[in-house]
């Protein structure tokens, strides 16, 4: 595009793709990388919001859990021929099922013990699941096809947009949207606030509190399984991707703190267009952005951009 | 006295070692298990859960693999210049880190050691993918030809005796004594005066110094600094051998990398190889439900019971 504006025979669009030298397309194009990426950052770290509020622990295996999401997606559309959009309800179901399981078994036995352990041992997990992955698949990565409804794409005045990908940032939206509304406006999620405010005295009320909290944590791995479905059609579905974006959202989990899920969520799209605006301007600091915005907050607001504690 | 003559006899142990067991097999335990002491002093003895240890092991590698194939300084100057490098990276990362408490530390030191990751992956002298590769032993004060490996053996055998000197020293030391306090009751260690992120950040210093001691020495060892020093794997790898062997122990750390470090060099050959990761999820799984002290936790509370 820059070549083409040196050109006599400039076009009107080229013109306009071109404004103080920064070539609009191409921005653009990043910046909508850049919010595919915050959708899955703000899916992900509002699910471990999620689970910390009521068991006050961090899941480790949350990227495994994403990753096992893109692969249970390939394999019910190559094992079983179950489509993308059957995959899209019922993966995350099995994942949270797998959830409440490891929560029962795993991490309830530990909930009294230092919350370090439960760290370590959803490493654990997470360092099982991605070894079994590479055994069987290979750490190569297996290609998964967009669903033939969003195929293709529109064009609009300064980019390309395919039809996928704007549907990732819609349906994250609506999906981030209607927990945070069902967490903050409605009486199962008083429930939940209430519980992650003083459980001793919730179960006073005679609310079943250890039921709460394993649908809690099955929902918020689940969303994590949702993510890996939604991500299979655009990164390559491979046992590496679960920790290669989990590291970065703990980055983000730190930068937006863990005390509110409108934060989590926010601090999520923002870092994705961060990211993206940063391939754009500076791309050797695009992995690494994230983390050097982490530094800044810790030395400003160490409690987090959303963070309640001192 | 008791425990006198024990390190007395471990010592002699592992000074005739070598000559019924592969020394660079030998040198690799004693890198990690200074590693792990390293790691211990956080972990076990001020309960700060680190999760970005890597990187100050991947440091120390690379700044000595760097200065002894560019400037051919000696190795005894090599590893202290590893080792300074890791303790400025150390004091730096540290500051940053002791302003969050708990699952959030572990989080940003694993948050800032990715953000080593991906420096090293793109800065120029760090040989990229290919690592640093063919790094020179060189000759100690000039005179000992380390290319050999049973001299290279016993100069890594003083560097650990060191840096486990160095770490029983701290733990027996008045401020040894504070940061147990500090992991015991942080509010109390507060309410009593004490700094307590500044005692946090000191011993952060000290365990990335003695980490980078250590990857420089590996360095030394395997003649090579490459990215997976860096990566999060070895942090987790770290904090497994830490577990197994009993973290807040003396020896627990060194027991949890002779046993880890056994353990891959067993599998690594075979197809068994692909299984390590497997592997050491299940141990890091059964360490926190049902083995949390660790082998050499269990052992001393075997021993208490039935002669203490």
């Amino acid at each position: 595009m820059i070549t083409a504006s040196h050109n006599s025979f400039v076009s009107l669009g080229d013109v306009m793709a071109t404004i103080f030298g920064i070539n609009l397309f191409a921005l653009s194009g990043q910046l909508l990388v850049g919010l595919i990426n915050g959708s899955f950052y703000a899916l992900l770290s509002l699910g471990l919001a999620i689970i910390f509020g009521l068991l006050k622990i961090i899941n480790f295996a949350q990227g495994a859990m994403y990753m096992l999401g893109a692969f249970f997606a390939w394999m019910a559309l190559n094992y079983m021929g179950i489509n993308y959009w059957a995959a899209l309800i019922l993966v995350p179901i099995a994942i949270g099922i797998i959830a409440i399981l490891i929560e029962r078994f795993l991490v309830r036995p530990i909930a009294n013990e230092d919350h370090l352990y439960s760290l370590l041992l959803t490493f654990g997990i997470a360092l099982i699941l991605q070894g079994m992955f590479t055994h069987i698949y290979g750490s190569s990565g297996l290609p998964y096809s967009i669903p033939d409804e969003l195929k293709g794409g529109t064009k609009l005045p300064f980019m390309y947009l395919p039809n996928y990908r704007a549907w990732i940032i819609v349906i994250s939206l609506i999906v981030c949207g209607s927990t945070w509304w069902v967490i903050e406006k409605t009486k199962l999620g008083a429930y939940l606030r209430a519980g992650t405010e003083n459980p001793q005295l919730m179960q006073g009320f005679g609310i079943n509190v250890p039921l709460i909290t394993t649908l809690t944590f099955g929902f918020g791995v689940g969303l994590a399984g949702f993510a890996g479905v939604l991500a299979a059609p655009v990164y390559s579905v491979s046992p590496e991707m679960g920790s290669n974006i989990l590291i970065v959202v703990f980055a983000i989990v730190v930068i937006g703190g863990m005390g509110s899920i409108g934060g989590a969520i926010l601090t999520g799209l923002l870092m994705g267009v961060v990211e993206g605006l940063t391939k754009f301007f500076y791309p050797e600091a695009s992995t690494t952005v994230i983390f050097l915005f982490m530094v800044i907050v810790l030395l400003i607001k160490p409690a987090g951009l959303f963070g309640k504690e001192a | 006295m008791k425990i006198n003559k024990l390190y007395l006899f471990l010592i002699a142990l592992a000074l005739v070692a070598p000559t019924f067991i592969y020394p660079v097999f030998l040198m690799k335990v004693l890198c990690f298990a200074l590693f792990a002491c390293a790691f211990n002093l956080l972990l076990g003895f001020v309960g700060l859960l680190s999760f970005g240890h890597a990187v100050f092991l991947g440091t120390g590698g690379y700044v000595t693999g760097y200065l002894m194939i560019e400037t051919g300084i000696s190795p005894e100057l090599g590893v202290l210049a590893g080792t300074a490098a890791a303790a400025v990276i150390g004091a730096v990362y540290g500051k940053l880190a002791v302003k969050r408490e708990g699952i959030y530390f572990a989080m940003v030191t694993l948050a800032l050691a990715q953000l080593a990751f991906f420096f090293y992956l793109q800065a120029p002298f760090t040989g990229g993918e290919d690592g640093l590769q063919g790094v020179p032993r060189g000759s100690l004060f000039g005179i000992i030809d380390l290319s050999d490996n049973s001299a290279m053996y016993y100069f890594v055998l003083a560097i650990f005796l060191f840096g486990f000197w160095l770490v029983h020293r701290t733990i027996h030391s008045p401020f040894g004594q504070i940061l147990k306090a500090i992991r015991e009751n942080e509010p109390r260690a507060i309410s009593l005066g004490y700094n307590v992120n500044d005692y946090k950040w000191a011993a952060f210093v000290i365990s990335s110094a003695l980490a980078g001691m250590a990857g420089s020495t590996k360095t030394l060892v395997f003649q090579l600094a490459s990215l997976t020093d860096v990566h999060w794997h070895m942090s987790g790898e770290v904090v497994l051998m830490t577990l197994l062997g009993g973290m807040g122990t003396i020896f627990g750390p060194v027991v949890g990398a002779g046993v880890v470090v056994t353990i891959q060099n067993y599998m690594s050959g075979g197809e068994l190889g692909n299984y390590i990761h497997i592997i050491m999820g299940v141990i890091f799984i059964v360490c926190v439900l049902a083995f949390r002290s660790g082998i050499v936790g269990e052992f001393q509370k075997l021993m208490k019971k039935n002669f203490g």
